[in-house]
Formats: structure tokens, sequence, C-alpha cells
């Protein structure tokens, strides 16, 4: 059994077939894993200024731009093992770096609310046994985390839920549009316009309070009835509610606090977003978007997004991730302006205009360590296969030394 | 989904018990849940049933890429989310500690595995779609929003 890192969920049933030192076959993982497990489709070399190189020579370079950079920022991380990641954190301590990673344009602020205990959450295994009541609210879960339903929320048989879906348990969806998951939650999917979820949680805590809603009264005292009379319920909050409620975030505490019996979990798609998050709060109390300078400071222009925007910083190293292609327009143009450095396994578009790239193992595969599930469990990974590539946390304590 | 009352139409009904069976439309149900063969039916050998007989072979033929109970499972739409896996109840009755609550089929007595990312579908004359009690289970296709899944 190995640990999937496709996504938030870390499924950890997985079988591997191994022969001559390729995965040959996956058992048990979804589509989504299955190719995770497969790989690159490129697999990136050692470069610098675009030539050939190797990882030495490489990891020497790249502390010489480090050192000389006088606003560096580090960013990526949701990729990479929580070991790499505390070592990415000490890293930009000792640069008086800016860090961030992708939870900054995705699922941070929240994460965030649960880590600061603003929210009352719980683990996936008690919504398996516990949960009656089930509430995708701008999450796509069938498609963004693709065993969700199945190991956890709606599908399996349960401690206190052994009839099954079809009688245990009720599974409701509010997106703006009809997606697979909303397809399963059938009887149960109010769909609201776009933009619309503030005036949906409006209307839910009118009705929640006994008033009449203003808005589809009849659908909404339907909803409230249900979440009042739920033993055990969750709401999922996808990414759809997150960029819907921007900064906004208190109401959401507000009707959380009169739902008693139900329980808050942000969706995380990357397998150690929330890794990173809570390894950063733990140093600084902050999840993201943190420049060091003997103390730590946090400030939305700390973002990789405001940072480039803003042409605030001079160089980026970057680990797992690929902000060319997943930055906004506005965002990206800065990053043809300043020097890269890419630590990835795979060819990506942003290691294409890196001055250096570090080929890393393939973390899950290539090599272990631990990461955290999207509701808060450590989870181990797997080194499956071996490989000559270093591990990202490898090259980054070799890196630190450089410096 | 052909029908026991469109095969016992096509079959002598004259409950000679020849088949083994005590009526034409016990043979019938026999037929359908793939218990019988047209075959163990001697009356219908006979050259005036020759026309019924070749009917009801069509009617009985697998139909292409569907497994002999009729399941098909269309690899290019699923997302191997395991929904169908969990929710068969073959599925949690053989592992009720393994696929009943949502991990991995822990033996080879459930119906539904995903492999490579895709479901594929063993047992199948376990389904209840077939056999002597058999009943129209829809917990499969309901809970599969791609379609992957679909008798015939
Ligand atoms: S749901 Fe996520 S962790 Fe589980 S097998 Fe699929 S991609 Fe991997
Ligand atoms: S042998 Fe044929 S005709 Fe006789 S009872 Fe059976 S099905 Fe009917
Ligand atoms: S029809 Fe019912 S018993 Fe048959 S495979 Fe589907 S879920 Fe299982
Ligand atoms: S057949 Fe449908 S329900 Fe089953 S794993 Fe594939 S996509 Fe999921």
């Amino acid at each position: 059994m190995v640990t999937c890192t496709g996504c938030g969920l870390l499924c950890d049933d997985i079988e591997v077939v191994v022969e001559n030192g390729k995965i040959k076959e996956t058992r048990n993982a979804c589509r989504r894993g299955a190719a995770r497990m497969r790989g690159c489709m490129n697999r990136l070399s050692p470069s610098v200024n675009q030539k050939p190189s190797d990882i030495k020579n490489c990891i020497r370079k790249a502390a010489d731009i480090l050192r000389n950079a006088r606003s560096p920022m580090l960013f990526g991380w949701s990729n990479s093992t929580c070991e790499a990641q505390l070592k990415g954190i000490q890293l930009a301590r000792k640069l008086n770096a800016a860090i961030d990673d992708t939870s900054s344009f995705c699922q941070g602020i929240l994460i965030e609310k649960v880590l600061q205990k603003k929210f009352r959450t719980c683990s996936l295994e008690d919504i398996r046994d516990k949960a009656d009541v089930l509430v995708y609210w701008g999450s796509d879960a069938q498609d963004s985390l693709p065993r969700h339903l199945s190991r956890f929320s709606y599908f399996p048989r349960g401690e206190s839920r052994q009839r099954g879906y079809e009688e245990d348990r009720i599974a409701i969806a509010i997106d703006v549009r009809e997606s697979n998951t909303a397809k399963i939650c059938k009887g149960h999917f109010y769909r609201i316009p776009l933009k619309g979820d503030w005036d949906f949680i409006l209307a839910l805590m009118d009705a929640l309070s006994g008033k009449v809603p203003s808005y589809d009264s009849k659908k909404m005292l339907e909803l409230a009835s249900i979440m009042k009379k739920a033993e055990f319920g969750a709401i999922f909050l996808g990414i759809g509610l997150t960029y819907s409620i921007k900064e906004d975030f208190d109401i959401l505490q507000k009707l959380a606090d009169m739902l008693p019996n139900i329980n808050i979990m942000p969706m995380v798609g990357p397998y150690n977003m929330r890794g990173f998050n809570e390894a950063l709060f733990k140093e600084t109390s902050f999840v993201n978007r943190v420049k060091f300078d003997g103390k730590a400071s946090h400030d939305s222009s700390y973002s990789i997004v405001e940072a480039l925007r803003n042409k605030s910083i001079d160089t980026l190293l970057i680990v797992g991730s690929d902000p060319l292609s997943s930055l906004p327009r506005s965002a990206i143009s800065h990053l043809a302006n300043i020097p890269i450095i890419c630590i990835d396994p795979c060819v990506t578009l942003t290691s294409r205009i890196a001055s250096v790239t570090i080929p890393c193992a393939y973390s899950g595969v290539e090599n272990g360590g631990s990461a955290v599930r999207m509701d808060g469990k450590v989870v181990e990974l797997t080194k499956i296969l071996t490989t000559n590539f270093p591990s990202d946390e490898e090259i980054l304590t070799r890196l630190t030394e450089a410096l | 989904m052909v029908t026991v009352m469109e095969l016992y139409q096509l079959l002598p009904r004259t409950n000679c018990k020849l088949c083994g069976e005590a009526t034409c439309m016990a043979f019938a149900v026999g037929l359908l849940s793939r218990k019988k063969n047209i075959s163990e039916c001697t009356p219908l050998l006979e050259e005036n049933f020759k026309k019924q007989k070749e009917i009801l072979e069509s009617l009985l033929l697998p139909t292409k890429g569907a497994e002999e109970t009729g399941m098909i499972v269309h690899p290019e739409l699923c997302t191997g989310c395991g929904n169908c896996v969990v929710a068969c109840p073959v599925d949690v009755a053989n592992d009720p500690h393994g696929a009943g609550i949502g991990r991995a089929p822990t033996n080879d007595k459930v119906i539904f595995k995903v492999v490579e990312g895709k479901v594929v579908a063993s047992n199948i004359k376990e389904c209840r779609r077939f056999g002597k009690n058999r009943v129209l289970c829809y917990a499969c296709i309901d809970p599969c929003p791609v379609g992957a899944i679909e008798f015939v």
C-alpha cells in the first residue's frame, strides 16, 4: 500500500505493480491519481541560462543569484513534502526573503481561520463515521478530489451510518453550475447566480432564525430545516465560494455559529498545501504572504500576485509550481524581467524561462516524507522507485549550505 | 433489456417439463438469468419452432462489448472515483471492511475495482440484476456522474 499525492485526500490504500524500475500498474487510485503516479511527461534537466549543466553547478549558480538578490521571493510549496517546506521556510528566514505559496490565491484564508480555531472542524474519518448532512458549497469535489464522496463523505458506510447513503445521508450542492457533484446531489441542488453566495448566506441565516428569507423562500426554509436537524453535518467550502465572498469571511463565521452541529472544512486541491500553511503558521502565525527581516511580517503585498504586479521582487525561487501557467496575465509580465530559479521534477512553462533549473525527485513516488491531508491529518508518503535525482528537500539543504 | 415475458412468448408454452423446469415460464426465467440454455428445451429444436428459436437466440446474444450479463463499462468516461465500488450492495456485502467503508477492496469477491484509474468489473454473475432473486438495482448507475456504467 502506498500513498497517492494526486490531491489533498492523500489516499493511502493504493497498490502499485513495479516492473523494471517503473510503475506498470496502479490499483485503487482514481484517474487523476494514476496519472500522477505515472510521473512527468517531460523530465526537467539541469541548466544554467538555458544551457545544459549539472546539479552541483546549478546549485552553485542559484546560490550566487540569491546572494545578490535584494528582495527575493520563495514560492510554490504545495507539491512538496513537509520536510522540504520546513527547509524552504528556514531558507527564507536566512535570506530575509518573502515566502508565499499557492494558497495565497486559493484556500489560504479559510485554512488560516481553521488554524485560528475560528471554525468548528473535524476529521474526514469523523465525517465518514458520523455525518448525516453534507454540503458541497462552491466545490466540485467529484472533480477536484475524486474519491472524496466514495472514501469519506457520501457513499461509505460509517460506524453510525450503517444503512448507507440512500437512507442515512443527505448530500447538498450549492453552486453556480450543475457540476458532477451537483448531479449526485440530485434533489438537493441549489443553483445560485454568479457571485450569489453572499445573498444566499443572508437568506439562509434568515431562514435559520425563523424569518422569511427574501430569496427563494420555500427552498431556503427546506435547506435550513435539514441543516438544523443535522446530528453531525459538514460544509465543504470550495474555491467557488472563496472567490465569490472575497475578503469578507466574517459572514461565514456567523453562519457557522448558527449551526452548532455542523463542521466547516475547506477543500484543498494540491496534496500538501495545508502542510505548508500549518508549518508557516506555527513559525509566524500566518499561513502565507510573509516577509522575513529579523521578524516575520504579513501583508497582501507579499502575495506572489501583488509582488509581481508591483514589481517589488527581484528574484524568484520556485519549488514545484508553475506560476507562468497559473497566474493572471497582469502578474506574469514581471517574470520575464527577473532571474528565476526553478526546482521541479518536470518541465513546466515557467522552467522554460528560468535562469537556473534544478531537477528533483518526484515526491510521493521517488522520495518519501510526510504531508498534511486536507483535514489536517499527517500522512506518510512512500518512496516507490529509486532515482538519482535528489529530493527538493536535499536540494534546498545544499543550496542553504552553499550560501 | 429483454424481459421474461418476451422470452416466454417465444417458447412452445406446453409446460411439457422436458427442460427440467415445471413450466415454460420458469424456463424463461432460467434463460434470462443464464442458468438455462436454449438447447435444453428439446421441443424448440423441432422444425416448426425454427423461426422462434432464432429470435430467442438473437435476444439472448450478449450485446457487443457487454459482459455476459449485459453490463457495459465505458472506460473513456470513467474517472475512477470509486463511487460504484463503494455503493454496489454486492461489494458492501462481500467486503464490509474494505469497499463497504470506502477503502480499497480487500478481496476478490467484489464486482468493481479500479485499475489504472478506471473501473473494471468482474464476478458479474453476483450482480443483483441476475440470478433467481434478481432485482432492478441501480446502485452503480445512479452514483456515477459521468454515465460510465450501463446495462443493455
Ligand atoms: S482522490 Fe486524490 S489522493 Fe486519492 S487517488 Fe485520487 S488523486 Fe490520489
Ligand atoms: S421443455 Fe420447452 S416446452 Fe417444455 S416446459 Fe420446458 S420450455 Fe416449455
Ligand atoms: S446493478 Fe447493483 S448489484 Fe449489479 S453491479 Fe450494479 S450496483 Fe452492483
Ligand atoms: S464507473 Fe462511474 S462511479 Fe464508477 S469509478 Fe467510474 S466514474 Fe466513478
